[in-house]
């Protein structure tokens, strides 16, 4: 589903992914761990199409097609989900109506019609119990003075309800206590499925003791240094990243 | 990389997009070129108006003369030509219309197109409509239902003709003739407009609304409107205001006077839109408006709301004279600025009275090129004790090449008088249009999303009936602001 071949991306003229491999299958969970500033969502961004990140070689293809050739809003309606790692303050826009502009944007690209305000509050709900997220939040503007679990809970809400081909999640496990951890694995988890890919991106090894990866690679310096099983994750945490990051200058 | 860095000068052409931007095929009929005495006289005749009125007229004409234009604004134009424009013009065979069957077909489709459904739409809405077509009124719907609650709501030149004792009484005594340059001019040379009395104990059974429309080239606007809300009177009064695309800039000087006795309460809202010249300046209106409104009453209360997206030039400051005791005004400002054009705007509170009370809520939006500069008055007399405001202005800039300025003046003469005045700039954060990006939103539509939220204090002070239309015209107005 998605196959990254030798990505080379730079940031205002500077290199931060420097020949980053990967690939994923449909119904496959990746992790991606690594040290801070090695590049990790750089890569989410890529992905996702944020402006200012410039593919300079290398290329990424999504079921098939170019993704650096489509517009962001595209790629979120065939598929592309990222939950941020800092989700972002949009004053004076109730969740609610930002949900449902959200969706209905989706919904038009894809040439489906719209749902009206009683069809997107009933789908929101269903989803939005599991998740523990309020009505009252859903009233509020978005995340206009959220917890960090509460923004976190939000960002999954809205992958649960736009139902997404591959998601990425970037550090969705920082800053949550064991609880919400719990409640957003439970959530990422239920959305597993044969014709899904996930990305996990993670600094910690905690996260993937409540989503089981299929596979792990190791990102420093902008290139993947190590990949392997679920196992990889307990030597990582005994070892820490550094024997890695050493081969990598 | 900042989206500021990448935000070029907008060149989408909005002038495409200004969907009022179509002209009208109607015969017209003119006064001559230029403005004189018998300019002013040939007004007068063609209203059929009595002779205080073109005394009144003539007075302010030669106080005119005497006057300079004002150039204290923060806006830059090129010198008008006063003689250069018609100051008269009207559709050929319209007035005196009993019914809307009798309009000509053409204007009824007009409205049509500007999305003003006068016949059964409006029924339904509950909104009564006074459409001022260049200068004459056309049709006013619903004055039977007002006429049961007593309410007048007619063209000013029908109630200068019908009831010469309210409007002998009230106009001019908010904007006195002598007030200012365009006002003065206005006075002059005022060819139509509404006029609302509310009288005692009403609460006006319907929004009121005026659709104001230049059709004709070289034909400057004045329209006049006088409000009076008798004591413990309500009313909800919208306008709206649109005008064909041309290369050439066209005058509009509108004068509205307010008045609330006691215990009344005016709700006074604007939908401005006229036509903002294209993505080069070129054309667009010039809006140099005197809106002023008067609390003369104890307790009364007059809230402004304005959502002014259109004009090349906007000079105006909606005002309340808090002179009743307790009296409360209320000014709530959406001013979008793009392109090329420039926008002044403000208000100023005056309080007179012990405990009056007031609030300003300005947000002003600037892309492309624009100037957006908000100036506001907030003036305490020593017998205004526990005098209050409240004022809160904030800016939001698209892109790096447009202005945003806060021109705060504040005098208070009353050491109890509690002043309070809070000011914020932002940008459109690049995080957050890829976050609306990155779930689906494009552009035009996320810009629109994070305005109206920036506006919606504002938005929220609009009739339920015009929020909708007016929270598309945000985002209308900044379509392709961000590159
Ligand atoms: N806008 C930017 N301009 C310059 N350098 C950047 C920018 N964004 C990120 N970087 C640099 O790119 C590297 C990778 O950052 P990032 O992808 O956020 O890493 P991670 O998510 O793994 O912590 C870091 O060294 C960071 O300083
Ligand atoms: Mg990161």
């Amino acid at each position: 589903m998605l196959d990254i071949r030798n990505l080379h991306v730079a940031v205002d003229g500077k290199e931060i992914l420097r020949g980053l491999t990967l690939r994923i299958e449909a119904g496959q969970v990746h992790a991606i761990m690594g040290p801070n500033g090695s590049g990790k969502s750089t890569l989410s961004y890529i992905l996702a199409g944020r402006a200012g990140y410039e593919i300079t070689e290398g290329s990424i293809t999504y079921d098939g097609e170019d993704l650096a050739a489509l517009a962001p809003e595209a790629r979120a309606a065939k598929g592309v989900f990222l939950a941020m790692q800092y989700p972002v303050e949009i004053p004076g826009v109730t969740t609610m109506t930002f949900l449902k502009t959200a969706l209905n944007s989706q919904r038009r690209q894809r040439g489906e019609p719209d749902l009206d305000a009683v069809g997107v509050l009933k789908l929101v709900r269903a989803k939005a119990k599991m998740l523990n997220v309020t009505e009252e939040m859903l009233k509020r503007a978005l995340n206009v003075g959220f917890s960090g679990g509460e923004k976190k809970r939000l960002e999954i809400l809205q992958m649960a309800l736009f139902e997404p081909r591959l998601a990425i999640l970037d550090e969705t496990d920082s800053g949550l206590d064991i609880d919400a951890l719990r409640l957003v694995a439970e959530g990422v988890n239920t959305l597993r499925g044969p014709s899904r890919a996930m990305l996990v991106i993670t600094h910690y090894q905690r996260l993937l003791d409540y989503i089981v990866p299929d596979r792990i690679h190791v990102l420093a310096r902008g290139r993947i240094v190590a990949e392997g099983g679920k196992e990889l994750a307990l030597e990582l945490e005994a070892r820490g990243y550094d024997h890695l990051v050493k081969d990598v200058a | 990389m900042s989206i500021a860095a990448e935000t070029k000068a907008h060149v989408a052409e909005i002038g495409e997009k200004y969907k009022y931007g179509f002209v009208t095929d109607i015969e017209m009929e003119r006064a001559p070129k230029g403005l004189s005495e018998d300019t002013v006289r040939y007004i007068s005749a063609k209203k059929g108006e009595p002779d205080w009125m073109l005394e009144w007229r003539l007075g302010a004409f030669r106080r005119w003369l005497s006057m300079k234009e004002p150039d204290w604004a923060r806006v830059q134009y090129p010198k008008i030509d006063y003689q250069d424009a018609y100051y008269y013009a009207a559709p050929k065979n319209t007035p005196k219309k009993q019914s809307l069957d009798e309009v000509d077909p053409k204007l009824l489709e007009t409205y049509k197109k500007l999305g003003i459904p006068l016949h059964e739409q409006m029924a339904l809405a509950g909104v009564a409509v006074d459409a001022v077509f260049d200068s004459v009124s056309v049709a006013t719907t619903f004055k039977e239902k007002l006429n049961e609650a007593g309410v007048i709501f007619c063209p000013i030149s029908e109630a200068i003709r019908d009831y010469p004792d309210l409007v002998k009484k009230y106009l001019g005594t908010v904007v006195p003739v002598t007030d200012n340059y365009f006002a003065t001019l206005n006075s002059a040379v005022f060819s139509d407009g509404t006029f609302v009395f509310v009288p005692k104990g009403v609460r006006c059974p319907m929004e009121l609304s005026t659709y104001f429309r230049i059709n004709a080239s070289e034909t400057g606007q004045f329209e006049r409107t006088l409000i009076i809300a008798d004591e413990g009177s309500y009313v909800s009064y919208l306008e709206g205001c649109t005008a064909p695309k041309r290369d050439e800039n066209q005058l509009h000087a509108a004068v509205v006077e307010l008045v609330a006795l006691d215990d009344a309460e005016i709700k006074y809202s604007t939908v401005q839109n006229w036509y903002p010249g294209d993505e080069n300046g070129l054309g667009g209106i010039f809006n140099f408006v005197t809106k002023r409104g008067d609390c003369r009453g104890r307790k009364s209360k007059i809230s402004w709301t304005q959502v002014e997206t259109g004009s090349a030039i906007t000079w105006k400051y909606p005002s309340c004279i808090l002179r009743g005791d307790g009296s409360v005004g209320e000014f709530y400002s959406i001013a979008i600025a793009n392109n090329f054009q420039q926008a002044d705007t403000g208000t100023k509170m005056i309080h007179l009275g012990a405990n009056t009370r007031s609030r300003i809520i300005s947000k002003g939006i600037s892309a492309g090129r624009a100037q957006n500069t908000y100036r506001g008055l907030v003036s305490v007399y020593g017998k205004a004790k526990n005098a209050r405001n409240y004022t809160q202005c904030d800016s939001l800039l698209i892109g790096g090449d447009c202005g945003a300025h806060t021109v705060p003046y504040i005098e208070s003469r009353n050491p109890t008088a509690r002043i309070e005045h809070e000011a914020t700039t932002s940008k459109i954060a690049e995080d957050q249009l890829f976050y609306c990006l990155a779930r689906g939103i494009p552009q035009d539509e996320a810009v629109s999303l994070i305005v109206n939220g920036f506006c919606k204090e504002v938005l929220q002070q609009l009739p339920m009936e015009f929020a909708v239309e007016a929270q598309k015209l945000v985002g209308i107005s900044l379509e392709g602001s961000v590159g």
